[in-house]
């Protein structure tokens, strides 16, 4: 069931990737974003990870993707102007980017970085629950998870700063 | 051949006051001279002198009391260590130097004193002691030297000092020029003197040298002959610049610039006696190249009987006096050619006192005629100037070398030793004798005898000058008159004192003895040559005015050549100079603006043209960089991937 | 019945990166490359989360946690700064804000 299951949501998210990167219309780019991200939490919940599909939705769909609907309507978007005499540009990067993701294919199924079909291992129950990841979280990662704190605070305020309005 | 008596040096650490003490007088009125005034200047700079001279006149009476072969050695500092070179700043009185620094401070002293009565009007009285105190200190160094690079420092500083006094006053352009010119020819003498010591250096054996002249004594044999011949050659090449002889002499007339205390100090008493001394110097090296001295000798002689010449015909007081101090070096290496080294230097002397006392007399005469310096201007001024008048007549007879005054016994001595050696150059030098005669008398006769034929305003204000310039006037006649008397020939009275005290800085032979017959002979020669030039100028300017301008008028292109001084210098300027002008000019049009600013703005405008292209990478975009960095990760991916 | 083999996601991640490098490159709307860029940090997050299944680490979903923050971190500030560039140029098109350009 899982190969079945993985080649549908692979599927969907590949369309709704290209949904982001090609809408004209900022908005829309903004829903296939939040599509792609549901798609993926259910990616995550195929690979045993539940909290971390928990947050995907809640802090990545719900507050990020809010946050940027929220600029695109303050500023007011409308769609993007076709693009004057950037052809080149476009066929380049398209081209570089396919080689590479057909290298990276290439390699990670037939070449030397193919890792194997280990996946059929069991894992352990409770794996990827919110208490394992708790419990290395705040013992082995606790610096990091320190100054990823202060990173917030960081942000917080350089947002205000940034987004005020210019005394007069 | 003479070897030096038991060389014994005696250190003395007074030795170098006599050079400090006029450097002290250069610093003080370097910096305090304006502030301190006139009067202050007035009683410094000849007082560091005066001192000077007393401290030479100390060292001097040592090493007269002492043994033969005695100096007095002063080693102050190491200078030079180099390699092979151990060269120190060491100073030494022997009995050549002891000579030359009594004439050197004693003159000096005397011109200083003169010169504070005739530079009294200048406004740069403060800078016009302060290079005289310099110049001082620089030929004091040159004649207290012992060793050679020693020696061209204080060439060198004359040289400096001489270019300063010339242009003196130079805001008026010709005297810059005449400055200029002096110190360019001087430096092309420069050249052969350096030329020449390296070469001498180059062929020393091994082990640490000091260039003193005691070692170059003890090693001259070391040179390989050829060798000697070129370096001398090379090193006689600078004396004829720094003594003015054929063919860098050429700056010496123009040089009449300057004020008339430095023509006499330097031009006539001092500086251009460097070459002579340099060359007594090194006579041990000089004995070796028998054909180096057949050629100083020969431009000796053709120098002396050259300057003679043209200094028949010149109208300005102080070109006569100049063409007659290059005519009398002449003399000095015509002397030092035959092997006379004393008597070159005993020349030297008696020349600094004449030709000192012309100098000053015509610097009286000019200063009394306010500023005229063109004889035909002069005339009658002995019933205005009584002193300068008697004392510029002892100064005429002594030039004119009519016994028993200074000029006989020296020029006599000089013509002897040409007579035993090379006859012809003997001839030469009695047709010199004979010009030197006629036209001293000639500059006389014109300036003091006859009517007054200057103009009604300058008549007026003709006077006698001031004690300080008719003091040293006739301290210096007096000198004219006795300076001569320690050099008598050999049978008379006690003989030649001045030749046997330098004997033993003289390691030459003294040439073939001429038989006392011969000798008075030549003697009385020289004195009929003397006195027929006398007769002859008195009878052209006294007796018989109208006579010059006839014979002027019958050789009218001799006259105009003689005039133009053999238009030496048109020549010279035409093959020397103005060739060097067009290469300069097209060096500098081709060479420094098309290559080398060229290559300067060249680079900058390689790198200006480089960047203009690769500035074109950053438009801006952020979209653009970012696909060069994806571009150089699929690199750095692909790299590793296909490894 | 098999699992899909990991392979298999790693190559999906590939290729949303690279859609997300594309959109980056291509579009001109800011906003829409910002979301391409959070595109690209997910593609990175499947990554972790499948090589953590795989290697049987629970570390893999703590660098993920990690990598949230960080990308609502940088989207807050980044917006902030578009809102900022919005008011002073009044134009959010990628290829008008080129001030340092040569």
């Amino acid at each position: 069931m899982s190969p079945i299951v993985f080649g549908i949501l692979a599927i969907l998210l590949v369309m709704s990737g290209l949904g982001v990167v090609l809408a004209r219309s900022p908005i829309r780019s903004a829903m296939s974003l939040v599509m792609t991200l549901f798609f993926l939490a259910v990616m995550f919940l195929l690979l045993d990870a539940q909290l971390v599909a928990a947050l995907q939705i809640i802090v990545y769909a719900g507050a990020i993707m809010v946050l940027f609907l929220f600029v695109i309507m303050l500023l007011n978007l409308q769609e993007e102007p076709a693009a004057l005499g950037r052809v080149g540009l476009r066929y380049g990067a398209s081209f570089i980017v396919s080689l590479f993701v057909l290298a990276a294919a290439h390699f990670l199924t037939t070449g030397t970085l193919q890792p194997g079909n280990a996946m059929a291992d069991a894992v352990a129950p409770g794996f990827g629950s919110t208490e394992q990841i708790a419990e290395r979280l705040f013992t082995q990662h606790i610096f990091a998870f320190e100054l990823t704190s202060f990173l917030l605070l960081v942000a917080v305020v350089s947002a205000v700063v940034l987004a005020k309005k210019n005394l007069q | 051949m003479h070897e030096t008596a038991s060389a014994v040096a005696i250190h003395a650490p007074y030795l170098w006051l006599i050079v400090a003490l006029p450097a002290l007088g250069v610093l003080i009125q370097l910096f305090l001279g304006e502030r301190l005034g006139k009067g202050a200047v007035t009683v410094v700079a000849p007082a560091v002198i005066f001192g000077a001279f007393l401290v030479a006149a100390y060292s001097f009476l040592q090493v007269w009391g002492s043994p033969p072969g005695t100096s007095l050695e002063l080693n102050l500092w190491p200078w030079i260590y180099a390699g092979s070179l151990h060269v120190d700043v060491a100073l030494r009185v022997d009995a050549l130097s002891g000579v030359m620094i009594m004439i050197v401070t004693g003159v000096g002293f005397l011109i200083h004193v003169y010169s504070t009565g005739y530079m009294h009007d200048d406004e740069s009285f403060a800078r016009f002691f302060t290079y005289l105190n310099l110049f001082m200190c620089a030929m004091l160094i040159l004649v207290m030297a012992d060793n050679l690079p020693l020696l061209f420092v204080g060439w060198e500083g004359v040289g400096l000092c001489s270019y300063l006094l010339i242009g003196f006053w130079y805001q008026v352009d010709a005297n810059a020029s005449a400055g200029k010119k002096a110190f360019i020819v001087n430096r092309v003498g420069d050249a052969g003197f350096l030329l020449g010591l390296f070469l001498i250096y180059w062929n020393l054996g091994a082990g640490p040298h000091t260039l003193s002249f005691g070692e170059l004594a003890t090693h001259a044999h070391e040179i390989p002959l050829p060798v000697v011949g070129l370096a001398t050659l090379l090193m006689f090449v600078g004396a004829t610049g720094k003594s003015a002889q054929l063919p860098l002499y050429v700056w010496l007339p123009d040089a009449m610039a300057g004020p008339t205390p430095v023509s006499a100090l330097i031009h006539a008493a001092t500086m251009v006696t460097a070459g002579v001394y340099m060359i007594t110097r090194m006579n041990f090296l000089f004995v070796l190249a028998p054909q180096t001295m057949a050629v100083i000798a020969t431009v000796g002689a053709l120098t002396a009987i050259f300057a003679a010449s043209i200094g028949l015909v010149q109208n300005d007081i102080k070109k006569v006096l100049a063409y007659s101090t290059v005519s009398q070096l002449g003399y000095m290496f015509l002397a030092v050619g035959v092997g006379a080294f004393s008597a070159a230097v005993f020349h030297l002397m008696t020349h600094a006192f004449f030709k000192g006392l012309l100098f000053l007399g015509s610097g009286s005469v000019i200063h009394g005629m306010g500023g005229e310096q063109d004889m035909r201007k002069m005339g009658g001024l002995k019933h205005h100037m009584p002193w300068t008048y008697r004392t510029f007549l002892v100064g005429t007879i002594a030039i004119a070398g009519i016994p028993p005054l200074a000029g006989f016994f020296s020029k006599d001595l000089i013509l002897a030793h040409a007579f035993a050696t090379f006859p012809v150059l003997w001839g030469l030098g009695m047709c010199a004798a004979a010009m030197t005669s006629f036209y001293m008398f000639r500059l006389f006769y014109m300036t003091f005898e006859g009517e007054c034929r200057a103009d009604e305003h300058t008549k007026h204000h003709i006077h006698e000058s001031p004690a300080s310039m008719t003091v040293p006037l006739m301290i210096l006649a007096v000198l004219s008159i006795v300076g001569g008397w320690v050099g008598l020939p050999e049978f008379v009275l006690w003989g030649n004192r001045f030749d046997e005290f330098l004997a033993p800085v003289i390691h030459a032979a003294h040439g073939e003895h001429l038989a006392e017959s011969t000798e008075i002979i030549l003697m009385l020669a020289s004195v009929a040559v003397a006195v027929g030039g006398w007769f002859t100028a008195r009878t052209f300017y006294v007796t018989r005015p109208e006579l010059p301008k006839q014979l002027a008028d019958s050789w009218a292109d001799l006259y105009e050549t003689l005039s133009q001084k053999y238009y030496v210098d048109e020549i010279y300027d035409a093959v020397f100079v103005q060739p060097i002008f067009v290469l300069s000019n097209w060096l500098w049009r081709f060479f420094d603006v098309a290559i080398i600013d060229g290559l300067v703005n060249g680079a900058a405008s390689f790198v200006s043209g480089n960047s203009s292209v690769w500035r074109r990478l950053q438009t801006g975009n952020v979209q653009h960089y970012a696909v060069s960095m994806l571009v150089g990760a699929v690199l750095v991916l692909g790299y590793f991937a296909l490894r | 019945m098999t699992a899909a083999p990991i392979s298999w996601f790693l190559v999906l991640a590939a290729v949303l990166f690279g859609l997300g490098a594309l959109g980056v490159l291509i579009r001109r709307n800011i906003i829409v490359i910002f979301m391409s860029i959070e595109l690209m940090l997910n593609a990175v997050n499947l990554v972790f989360v499948a090589f953590s299944r795989f290697l049987h680490a629970i570390d893999g979903q703590v660098i993920v946690f990690f990598v949230m923050t960080v990308a609502a971190a940088e989207a807050a500030v980044g917006l902030a700064i578009i809102i900022s560039v919005f008011r002073n140029r009044e134009t959010i098109n990628a290829d008008d804000l080129n001030l340092l350009r040569w």
